[in-house]
């Protein structure tokens, strides 16, 4: 899966947590394209009213600390974030991500070579991070084969029916 | 070959004779608990196409977050679950009069030491003080766990905490776990497993030790352990007749660090806002008003949490600018301070009870902040906007500088009453 993944960056600072990420007040909404209009609405409005499918979000370290709501990675998923890049994510989140299909790169350096509204180009099999607007690239870890092969499928419940489906025949 | 707690667990439930830190492994789930995201993990699971779940007495459910329901839309999640919980056979079925997952569990013998519990839940990381792995995943994960038992999980390496030191007067478990994550920082146990060991933890009740594992998830911990002893095994064997299978860190083990603690001299901690590692010593917090004080969670809000508080404000007022909520984290315990008259200590001061469950600590309801209120909270996160307005303040403490406090109206350390 050579994919490259290409869009408007997003930053975010250090520690961003769930709770800034997906308000505990709207966790019983289910479905995904409700949850999707309420991503960072505390904290950052301005990321709603602003922000565009496609587009990267370019993170801090400790991205998705705190509570583990799924919504907090179903929110931005759904909302068509292309991918996560940051320096290093919290356990909980980085599984949740990978299980709803929803990219996601560790990637030290990125926070400091990335500016709000640079484009930026990620080939996730390569783990390679590059800015477009400066022409900078990052290396990093290439994701391991289970996350890659989870990711491919569209996430962990995709990858599931699909084995069933194989077990069947 | 030798291996922490983490790593014997693993092994087990994994079907190896050892595993080492970095490895990928396939794990069978001995314990599958969700609280009312058992509604999103239902979603889930219908679309997977699975008719029945893999084993309806490994899967626990019990309703806490917004207990009794406080909107019609959770009121139709509570009605789903409880007709899905009967069509599949699932016993261990708990609703909104038993209390807080992290209680309950323990309570009615779920948490056992040597075994793998998965929850949709960050905070099960408390089961580890039953030397249980317990840790945390979302509802997608859990979707897939009820149709097949098992999860891949990384083999985390560990953190070994060596606490040694006996605490002064109204210090305890809270501001030895929030001294230790104000010194590793909220991410300095990100996808790793702590062991909680020392003198100082071999003395704890259950209860303080839940505490410590609890809050390390606050560290970013993936499971947090004490390792059982006979104070575990006690509590455990007098709630459940299943055979124990108990695993303990090996002597020589190898760890990826070793922190000691001395809590000789350590004073109240506390976490100011809005980060659960900002911590300081009491006295270096200076002069905080507070509009409330929060005592409950699945962090404190346990006996003996009620009792320090009730020896604290019996016989003195909740100043009357502050508000104080009590949430006992169980009705169990609920029952139990009621008929030893903490309740009444606490109401007759001018406490408001509220049933058991999670309430304000997530800004659901029953007592959530005003743009620029304060509050001082016996929970777990300060996180900006956790607890209602994003202009609001929350800083965390313990029990009996949460019951100080409301006594003055602003944070106070209970031996200078």
């Amino acid at each position: 899966m050579e994919t490259l993944l290409r869009g408007r960056v997003w930053t975010f600072p250090d520690d961003v947590n769930t709770d800034v990420i997906y308000p505990g007040r709207y966790m019983s909404i289910l479905d995904p394209a409700e949850t999707a209009k309420h991503a960072f609405e505390t904290v950052y409005p301005e990321f709603l009213q602003r922000a565009r499918p496609g587009d990267i979000i370019v993170a801090g370290k400790y991205f998705g600390c705190g509570s583990s709501r799924e919504q907090a990675a179903t929110a931005l998923r759904y909302f068509g974030i292309a991918c996560i890049v940051a320096e290093s994510f919290a356990r909980i989140y980085y599984r949740n991500a990978i299980n709803l299909g929803l990219p996601v790169v560790t990637c030290p350096g990125a926070a400091a070579a990335f500016k709000q509204g640079h484009k930026a180009e990620v080939n996730l099999a390569r783990g390679r991070v590059r800015n477009l607007t400066t022409g900078r690239e990052l290396e990093s870890q290439p994701l391991p084969p289970l996350i890659q092969e989870i990711l491919s499928a569209g996430g962990l419940i995709p990858r599931l029916k699909q084995r069933r489906a194989d077990a069947k025949a | 070959m030798s291996m922490t707690m983490a790593e014997k667990i693993i092994a087990r439930v994994a079907g190896k004779t050892a595993v080492a830190p970095g490895e990928i492994v396939d794990a069978d789930v001995d314990v599958a608990m969700s609280h009312e995201n058992a509604g999103m993990v239902l979603h889930h699971f219908k679309t997977i196409g699975a008719d029945r779940v893999w084993d309806p007495d490994k899967i626990v459910i019990v309703f806490d977050h917004r207990v009794p329901a406080e909107s019609e839309r959770t009121a139709t999640t509570h009605k789903t679950i409880r007709e899905f919980v009967r069509a599949q056979g699932i016993k261990s079925f708990y609703d909104v009069n038993v209390g807080i997952c992290h209680q309950v569990l323990p309570e009615h013998g779920h948490s056992r030491p040597g075994e793998l519990l998965v929850g949709t839940d960050s905070h099960t990381t408390t089961h580890g003080a039953f030397g249980c792995f317990g840790t945390g995943i979302g509802a997608t994960e859990m979707a897939c766990v009820w149709a097949t038992g098992r999860l891949w999980l990384r083999v985390p390496e560990t953190i070994r905490i060596e606490v040694s030191g006996e605490f002064a007067p109204f210090v305890g478990a809270k501001d030895l776990v929030l001294h230790v994550i104000g010194q590793l920082r909220a991410d300095g146990a990100d996808y790793k497993a702590v062991e909680y060991a020392g003198a100082t933890v071999e003395a704890m009740t259950v209860a303080s030790r839940m505490v410590l594992c609890n809050l390390s998830m606050e560290m970013g911990a993936k499971v947090a352990f004490v390792a059982p002893d006979d104070t575990t095994l006690d509590y455990v064997r007098q709630r459940t007749d299943k055979p124990l299978q108990p695993q303990l860190p090996d002597p020589d083990a190898s760890y990826l660090q070793v922190v000691g603690v001395d809590v000789g001299t350590m004073r109240p901690q506390i976490a100011c806002p809005h980060h659960v590692d900002n911590v300081k010593p009491i006295d270096k917090v200076g002069e905080i008003r507070v509009n409330q004080a929060l005592l409950g969670s699945c962090t404190n809000g346990r006996l003996e949490d009620l009792e320090v508080a009730a020896g604290i404000l019996r016989g003195r007022r909740v100043h009357p600018e502050t508000r104080m909520l009590v949430i006992p984290a169980s009705w169990a315990i609920y029952a139990e301070a009621l008929e030893r008259g903490y309740l009444a200590d606490l109401v007759q001061a001018g406490a408001v009870i509220v049933n058991s469950g999670c309430g304000p600590c997530l800004g659901v309801h029953q007592g959530v902040l005003a743009p620029g209120e304060r509050c001082v909270s016996s929970t777990n996160r300060n996180f900006q906007g956790r607890m209602g307005s994003p202009e609001a303040e929350v800083y965390l403490a313990s029990p009996a500088v949460v019951a100080a406090s409301a006594v003055t109206g602003r944070i106070t350390d209970p031996a200078t009453l």
